[in-house]
This record gives structure tokens, sequence and C-alpha cells, in this order.
């Protein structure tokens, strides 16, 4: 039995412009010990699923979902007073921007024992010992003093080890890293990745990876999500989905990349941009920027289909990364 | 306080090719800020930029890459005169330009252009897309109403936004098309060069790629010369003709890209090529990693400011400040430049 498991989640915001879908039917699930990345450009509902797993959404998003579940506890129907138990303990979560996500009110050492006091029940010097060895598990250098430390006196890097030592204070049994390392220097990034991937290791404990950087997922995650719109376009394996891609969108953001387009002069790019509120196509939602549509395309929308190692949303998956000739062009 | 470089008379530049003539030129160029620590201490200097030159030509792009603090944004700041160097020259087709009057330092202004990071918050939420492209030329011509408008119009349609959009506000925009509108911004007064400080790293992927093309076309049309600053290496690797990595506040390693990419010779330079994340895993290069974070700069380490977080330094990178020399075909500021390969 997975750790974490999904089945068709949808959220929806009720604004004052109408309601609307930012996630749209998803499946994950995350084995225990298994490093998930969730890549997609903004707006693709990435984050917003993070949110729903955790609970943490506003009062005007609606989680629908026919299945999630966490560690055999089903998160739908629990009453929030026990979610709240596993929020923080058994689930955690690494945010976007580390100089936002600390209270700048409170020194380190408070925050990072707040959430030993409140899951853990430790007090006095078992629990400051605690904090401590948690800073100096993420390599945070002379802890003792910087317990006291306010979050405006530590650097990007520091302040994000900070939240990890937060989150990984209570031994969770699955970490939501949020674009951890987008508002960091590369130097950092690569430092901040590897204590991730060291965390996860050690402790066994599930990662899923939410990034909108390729080349981030490519390098730490195992199995791959790529969303689309609100939609899981496509989910493999890493060194395959890199390999040979199956669904367009994913081929077309990889050629994207200058990295791949050593060489070249021009970048191959995507036309138009991901559909808004109003906008949402009939068929396929990559349809009108792929490639490849055609009259099906535009007027059905397709299922997740199996192919070979994983599940691609289009009715002419990509044989070889690239169309088969002949092929819906 | 810290061993301190003998100001250099003719400090070395890197030479690009020979052919298209040289639009900007920046000679030992330093920018020190004096910063108070506290109420009875002493003020403390900031050298933010401390001795930087390079030649710009027309129609080629310099890119200038570091981590953050290490003085790139102070450089673009310097260049584009929003801030004037403490010493240094800085020369415009040839023509110095610190310690000129007013009156010619709005004339020169005209020649170089910025493009900020966040088109987010670098457009006045205030003004339609029209009057965000006209108020250049209100300020620095005598260009009547029409005219202005006409030349606003023209300009959208070269960045590839319909014309038809001109009394749009910028909220109505999409992030790359709002890069889009401060691209055509500072184009309109036909600058010779634009500094570009991280133009595509607030942008999706598949944006990014977009924008790229709409400048290396419009550089290759207009004849533009880039100084393109951004911490993507994989970005740089793209669109720059030469690199310069800076570490705090002074150049480490400045040759043409080819060069500098392929065999990197300064320790910095290879950390950050080895710390960029890699799509195709052929690419990836052997892990040297980050050890540290960038030393404050208002107490900068002894010798070499690298050397704490060098995993090749020795006693000598301790105490002896590394000049910046020419080593294979590159300038480098390292003593072991030679033996890196």
């Amino acid at each position: 039995m997975p750790l974490l498991d999904i089945k068709n989640l949808s959220v929806e915001f009720t604004t004052r412009a109408g309601t609307f879908r930012a996630v749209d039917g998803i499946d994950l699930t995350v084995d225990e010990g298994e490093v998930v990345g969730i890549v997609g450009e903004s707006g693709s509902g990435k984050s917003v699923t993070s949110l729903a797993v955790m609970g943490l959404l506003g009062s005007n998003g609606r989680v629908v979902a026919d299945r999630m579940m966490f560690a055999g506890n089903d998160l739908l129907t629990m009453p929030a007073a026990q979610r709240r138990k596993i929020t923080g303990k058994d689930v955690a979560m690494v945010f976007q921007e580390p100089m936002t996500s600390l209270n700048p009110c409170f020194t380190v050492g408070f925050q990072i024992m707040e959430t030993l006091r409140v899951h853990e029940g430790l007090s006095g010097k078992a629990l400051r010992n605690r904090a401590i060895a948690l800073l100096e598990q993420v390599g945070i250098p002379a802890p003792e003093t910087r317990l006291s430390a306010f979050p405006h006196q530590l650097s990007g890097g520091m302040s994000q080890r900070v939240m990890i030592a937060i989150a990984i204070a209570c031994n969770p049994r699955l970490l939501v890293a949020d674009e951890p390392t987008t508002a960091l220097d590369v130097t950092i990034q690569k430092q901040i990745l590897d204590l991730l991937v060291h965390l996860q290791r050690e402790r066994g404990m599930a990662l899923i990876l939410i990034t909108h950087d390729m080349g981030v997922v490519a390098e730490t995650a195992q199995r791959v999500v790529v969303m689309y719109a609100g939609q899981v376009a496509e989910t493999r394996p890493v060194h395959s989905l890199f390999e040979r891609p199956r669904h367009p969108y994913t081929g077309a953001l990889l050629d994207a990349l200058p990295e791949r387009a050593l060489g070249k002069r021009r970048l191959p790019t995507i036309p138009g941009m991901v559909p808004g509120i109003a906008d949402r196509p009939a068929g396929c939602l990559f349809s009108p920027r792929c490639r490849f549509a055609d009259a099906r395309c535009r007027a059905e929308r397709p299922a997740l289909f199996d192919v070979d190692d994983g599940r691609a949303r289009c009715f002419y998956p990509l044989p070889d990364g690239h169309p088969a000739a002949g092929e819906a062009l | 306080m810290t061993t301190e470089t003998q100001p250099q008379t003719e400090p070395h530049i890197f030479e690009a090719t020979a052919g298209s003539s040289v639009v900007l030129e920046a000679r030992d160029l330093r920018k020190h800020y004096a910063v108070k620590r506290g109420a009875f201490k002493p003020m403390a200097t900031v050298k933010a930029l401390d001795g930087v030159s390079f030649r710009l030509q027309a129609g080629r792009t310099l890119a200038v890459v570091g981590e953050s603090g290490c003085g790139k944004s102070t450089l673009a700041r310097s260049v584009t005169m929003i801030e004037p160097p403490t010493s240094g020259e800085l020369l415009y087709d040839g023509r110095e330009v610190v310690g000129r009057s007013a009156a010619e330092m709005k004339e020169l202004r005209r020649t170089v252009q910025m493009v900020f990071q966040n088109p987010y918050g670098s457009l006045n939420p205030r003004k339609t897309v029209g009057s965000i492209l006209t108020e250049p030329l209100v300020i620095n011509t005598d260009m009547d109403k029409h005219e202005r408008r006409d030349r606003a119009v023209a300009m959208m349609g070269k960045v590839g936004l319909r014309p038809d959009q001109v009394d749009r506000y910028p909220h109505m925009f999409s992030g790359g098309q709002r890069q889009r509108i401060a691209i055509a911004r500072a184009l309109m007064l036909n600058p010779r060069v634009v500094v570009a400080d991280e133009p595509v790293s607030a942008l999706d992927v598949s944006i990014q790629a977009q924008v790229l093309n709409l400048m290396m076309d419009l550089q290759e049309e207009l004849n533009l010369a880039y100084l393109f600053i951004s911490h993507d290496l994989s970005v740089v690797r793209h669109i720059a003709d030469s690199l310069m990595v800076m570490y705090l506040g002074k150049p480490v390693e400045h040759g043409a890209k080819d060069v500098v990419f392929t065999r990197p010779r300064h320790p910095y330079t290879r950390i950050l090529l080895a710390a960029t994340p890699r799509v195709n895993p052929e690419l990836r290069v052997d892990r040297v990693v980050p050890k540290g974070e960038l030393p404050s700069p208002l107490n900068p380490p002894p010798g070499c400011a690298f050397h704490k977080r060098c995993p090749f330094a020795t006693d000598r990178c301790a105490t002896e400040v590394p000049p910046l020399r020419p080593v294979d075909e590159r300038l480098v500021a390292c003593h072991y430049a030679e033996e890196m390969n």
C-alpha cells in the first residue's frame, strides 16, 4: 500500500469571477521512501496540489477526491483536530520563500522548539538539545548560538536550512518541498538539494519535490509527474521521461531548455500560454499549443493512457520523443 | 585591514574578436559604499565593485554571472549611471562618462538602457502600455503626440505584441508579455547598449525561450550590445559571446564563452558549472560540492576572497591576493590557474 494515495483529486476556488478549478482530477501515489518530482509551469496546479495534501488551503478552496489516504488514514473524512496531529508531524512541508516563511518576531530556536513542544510534548533541556541536534543535522555551524538568532540575521540558504530543520523535527514519513531552492543561488541550491536527498535516504522518508526546474527534478527525483493546467500530463520514471518523453508537452518543455539547444541559435518555443480561467479549450487542454493536435484532440479530452512504463494524457503519445511518421501532423 | 591590491595603471582587459566597434568600455570600475555598523563604531566600507574592466562590442553579449552579493547588480547600476562609480573610467563610444555636466549626461544616458528582472514590479500598474512606451520620448525628444504614439505602436510590433493592445494596462498581460513591454521600453530611444539584469529568471521555461529568442532577434536586427546579468549558466551559455564570472566584487574569470565553459580555469567557475542542475546525465560534471556561503563583504577574507570555500586552497591563497592575469586565452584570478584542468 502506498504511503500517500490520492485518486481523482480536484481543487476548486470560488472567486467573484466564478468557480475556478485549479487542480482537475489528478491521481498521485507516493511510496514509502520514494522521491517524486512534480514539475510544471506557473498555474499548472502543482502548489495547490501540495497545499491540498497538507490541508492548508484557504476557506475558498474546495477539495474533492475519490480517495485521499495517508498511511491508512482517510484525510477526507478525518476530523480537523486529528488531522492537525498528522500535519507537521507525519507530513511536513518546506515552503518556497525561506525569508518570508519564518516568523520574523521569534527566534529560530523558538520556532523549531514550537513544533517539538506541540507534537512530541518535549520541554526543558531535552527540547533544547533536540533543537540543537536538528540544526546540526541540517548543517548550520555553531548551532547553540544560532538558537537565539532571529530570521533576519540569517542568509537565504541558512533560513531554508532552518525551515528544513523544523520540517524534519518530528521525523515525518512524508516531506513536501514546494520549490525549496527557487529563491537561492545555484551553489546554495546544490547544498540544499544534497541535504534533502541525504535526509531522505538516511531516514527513509518519502519526498515530494515540487519545482519548475527540469534540471533539479532530473537530478533528484525517482519518478516525475508533469502537470499542465491542473492535470497530470505525464507520469514516468525519471530516466525514461527525460530520455524519451511521450507527451508532446513534456517534449516541447524539454526542447525549450537552453541546455538541450547547444549549437542551435534559436530555442524551440511553445506558442501561446497556459489556458486561464476563461479560455479552457473543449478538447485536450494542450491542443491549442500542440504541434501535433488534430480534430480529435480539439474536440475530445484525452484520458491518462498507459504508455510503456508510465502514463500520458495524449491520444497520440510520441513514440520516440518525436511524432511517428504520417501521424497527426 | 586586508592586503590591498595595488591599483593597476593599465588593467588587463579581455579583448574579444576584432571587427565590430567597442560601444562600452569600463576601466577598473569601483563602487564602494560606506555603511554604518552601529552608533559608536567607525563606518565600514563595502567594496561592492572592486576593479572591473571589460570591453563590449556592438552586436555582442557579455554575460556577468555570480552569486547574489557578488556585485552583478552594482555593476549594472554603475554602467547605466543610476549611481556613479567611486572610481574608474566608463566610456561610451570612446567618450568618457564620469565627470560630465548634467546636460551631457542626459544625452549619454540614452545610449544605454536597462531591462529589469521582475516584469511584475518594473512596470507602473497605473499606466497603459502606450504611455509606458512613450514616456522616454516625452522626456528626451521633442516629438509630437502622434509621432510618439506611432513609434510606440511600431515598437510593440517589433517585440511581438499586438498594436491594438496599446491602451491596455500591465496587469492584463502575462509575465512573458510584460517582459516584452519592458524590452520595448528599453529600446524606445534607440540605445546602443542594453543592460539586462536577470531578464528571464522570473519566467517559465517555455516563456523564457520566447524572450531569449526575441532578445537575440533584436540584437541581430539593431546591432545591440547586451550586458546580460544572470545566475543561470545554461541561459548564459546559450546567449553570450563572452563571460565574466564575479566573486565578491571582483572578476575571477573573464573570457570567450566557449573557452570558459569547456576549460574553466578558476575553481569558482568549476563549482558554479558543477552546481548547475542538468537534465542530460552526460552533461553532469564531476561533483565539486560547493562549501559554505559568500563571505560578508564587510569583512572579506584576506588573500584570495574565495580561499575559504575553495577545495584547492593552499597557505599562499590565504595571504596573497591573486591578480587577474592572462592564462590560456582568458583572464583568470587564481594562483594555480595553470594547474586547473
